[in-house]
């Protein structure tokens, strides 16, 4: 029962986390139709961030500056917040594949920072002893997960109500007047270009924060955990789900790390110890499978876009 | 100086064969293909198989002196290059041709999913080790004394990615300018609707575009490992280059993606002899920023 627990909330708090993250790329792409190939870059900015900012003093990179951890998450939004202003700022106004292969350089770009610049990220070893919120107090059993969990639970909720407010408000009917018919937006005054800076920009929070959560939970972050892979599963989460739904963002957070976790735990049965790295190459064919066919066969992803009649216009 | 232009050019001229392809799908299919890295990997990959059954059969690799290859590299090119058009064929069948009503964002997505798992299939059938094509070391000529602009060596094999790179870009150019075939992709590109009007078949110029495209693939694939190394991660380093070649060139500039690869492989090289060979992927998104901020439409858009 307690096994069962554990693993229970360990999977919960990893597709929550990602959850968070996917429904900042549903803002960008299932609300505004932005293509961000780069989230991995976004959530590996916030991670980092907040990672650097509270941690104890560490002699050998820059940092450890001991904040405490809700200033490290805010920190991570910010920062993550203004490397999506950049890029936005550069690609938005381009045709909509420039933003593909510019949110694609940046994550390239990133991960060889965080790989090389061992002054400030620690290189390939990474950032250790990132804290733990409130393990002063709960240890690090049971307890402390699933407290966590409850934490990630709440700032779940906190952002689906946000942004639930947001894309039912006149901004968001802009959104998405503007990913239908931008000239025809355009014809009623609203500026294309802005609006488009301003999802991409809370989108590219969201990521951070998602980083963020994902860092203080592992207590542990390296380059490679902030792989193009990581990119493709938040795709395939919110196409599966349903882009423009934000439940269905959630929904597919939970079905596509429960596909992944089973089908790596399948792969592990069947191919040999010493064969694991093929098998976890094999794991990721599987999953591009999946986000193909799902593309072929339903390509309104499980829940579908809501429809929004507009009442009292 | 010399030198590191020379090192520049033969990167460059692996980044220009593949970006023509690239730059030809950017323009007739009309999608950012996510995927074209992994084509030149599967190339390159498909002809180290195709090599040990030559080799095998013929006893030996018989290199030609001076390069360190002999006739079954050069045949195990020419499979490769088979084998990845037919990859590109079965994957726009089962793949993108179902998706083309859906626009070219589902296309993207759809590229970035395929690239991802042909990516992990190189990793699962060959596993991460890097390989060779051969294990004998090459001496490198002296073209120029050290004395002259700091001097200039460089391999045979090195001298025939570059001269093979030539004819290929001329052949290509020829192809394009000069048959049938190769006008109806430039009018499909430029306006489908006209071309489809004059009674050019768009399936057929779709396959054409994805072989070819798959051809050259294949041969830079081949290039990089012979004149770098072989590795499953190859077609993720080498597609932010090729991406900003494709940019920097014009998307469906036949001349501007090889000369957008040529100025992308030197400044990797300049790169690398700058601030180190670490961030030397860094180079291509300086390039792709620096031609984005300047001129989005690259330096030799085609004229619509």
């Amino acid at each position: 029962m307690e096994g069962w627990l554990s693993y229970g909330s360990f999977f919960l708090v990893f597709a929550l986390t990602y959850a968070i993250v996917v429904l900042g790329l549903n803002l960008q792409w299932g609300y505004t139709g932005l293509f961000n190939v780069g989230v991995a870059g976004f959530v590996a900015v916030g991670a980092y961030t907040s990672a650097i900012l509270t941690t104890p003093d560490a002699s050998d990179r820059l940092g450890g500056f001991g904040w405490p951890v809700a200033t490290g998450w805010l920190a991570a939004m910010g920062v993550s917040g203004l490397a999506g202003l950049a890029v936005g700022a550069l690609a938005l106004r381009l045709r909509s594949d420039y933003l593909a292969i510019a949110t694609f350089g940046i994550a390239v770009t990133i991960q060889l920072v965080a790989t090389n610049a061992k002054a400030l990220t620690g290189g390939t070893f990474g950032v250790q002893f990132i804290p733990k919120p409130m393990q002063g107090w709960l240890g690090t059993g049971l307890a402390w997960n699933l407290a966590y969990l409850a934490l990630v639970l709440l700032l779940l909720g906190a952002v689906y109500w946000a942004l639930e407010t947001l894309v039912r408000s006149p901004w968001g009917r802009v959104l998405r007047a503007i990913r239908e018919d931008e000239d025809a937006a355009a014809s009623l005054g609203k500026r294309a270009f802005v609006f488009r800076l301003q999802s991409f920009v809370i989108g590219s929070m969201l990521m951070g924060l998602g980083g963020a959560v994902y860092a203080h939970f592992v207590g542990y972050i390296a380059p490679e955990d902030f792989l193009p892979i990581l990119t493709f599963q938040m795709w395939a989460m919110l196409i599966v789900g349903g882009a423009g739904n934000n439940r269905g963002a959630i929904l597919g957070a939970l079905l596509v790390w429960g596909f992944w976790a089973a089908g790596g735990a399948a792969l592990r049965g069947f191919i040999p110890q010493g064969e694991q790295a093929r098998a976890a190459a094999l794991q990721v064919v599987l999953i591009g499978l999946l986000i193909a066919l799902m593309l072929v066969w339903r390509p309104r992803g499980v829940l579908g876009e809501e429809v929004r009649v507009s009442r009292g216009g | 100086m010399l030198q590191i232009l020379a090192d520049g050019l033969v990167i460059g001229s692996v980044v220009s064969l593949g970006a023509i392809g690239l730059s030809l799908c950017f323009s007739i299919l009309r999608f950012a293909n996510f995927g074209h890295g992994e084509l030149l990997a599967w190339g390159a990959y498909v002809a180290l198989s195709a090599l040990a059954v030559f080799s095998a059969l013929a006893g030996g690799a018989h290199p030609i002196a001076p390069f360190s290859f002999g006739w079954p590299l050069l045949a195990a090119l020419a499979v490769a290059a088979l084998a990845v058009a037919a990859l590109t064929l079965v994957l726009d069948a089962a793949l993108f041709k179902r998706l083309r009503r859906q626009g070219a964002i589902t296309l993207v997505i759809a590229s970035f999913g395929a690239a991802l798992a042909l990516r992990n299939g190189l990793l699962f059938l060959y596993g991460g080790v890097p390989q060779y094509y051969s294990q004998e070391l090459q001496i490198a000529v002296h073209l120029l004394p050290r004395r002259l602009l700091g001097g200039l060596r460089i391999t045979p094999d090195q001298l025939f990615v570059l001269a093979l790179t030539a004819v290929t870009v001329v052949g290509v150019h020829l192809f394009l300018s000069r048959s049938t075939l190769g006008r109806a992709m430039r009018a499909t590109a430029m306006n489908p609707q006209l071309a489809r009007v004059a009674g050019i078949d768009p399936e057929r110029v779709l396959r054409a575009t994805w072989v070819i495209g798959a051809l050259l693939a294949a041969v830079a694939g081949v290039f990089a490992g012979l004149t770098v190394q072989l590795r499953p991660t190859l077609g993720l380093d080498l597609l932010l280059p090729l991406f900003a070649a494709v940019i920097l060139g014009g998307i469906g500039s036949v001349w501007g993606a090889v000369l957008g690869g040529l100025i992308v492989g030197v400044a990797e090289s300049v790169a690398v002899h700058v601030v180190g060979a670490e961030y030397r992927a860094a180079a291509a998104f300086f390039v792709l920023i620096a031609i984005l901020l300047v001129r989005p439409t690259g330096l030799f858009a085609e004229k619509t």
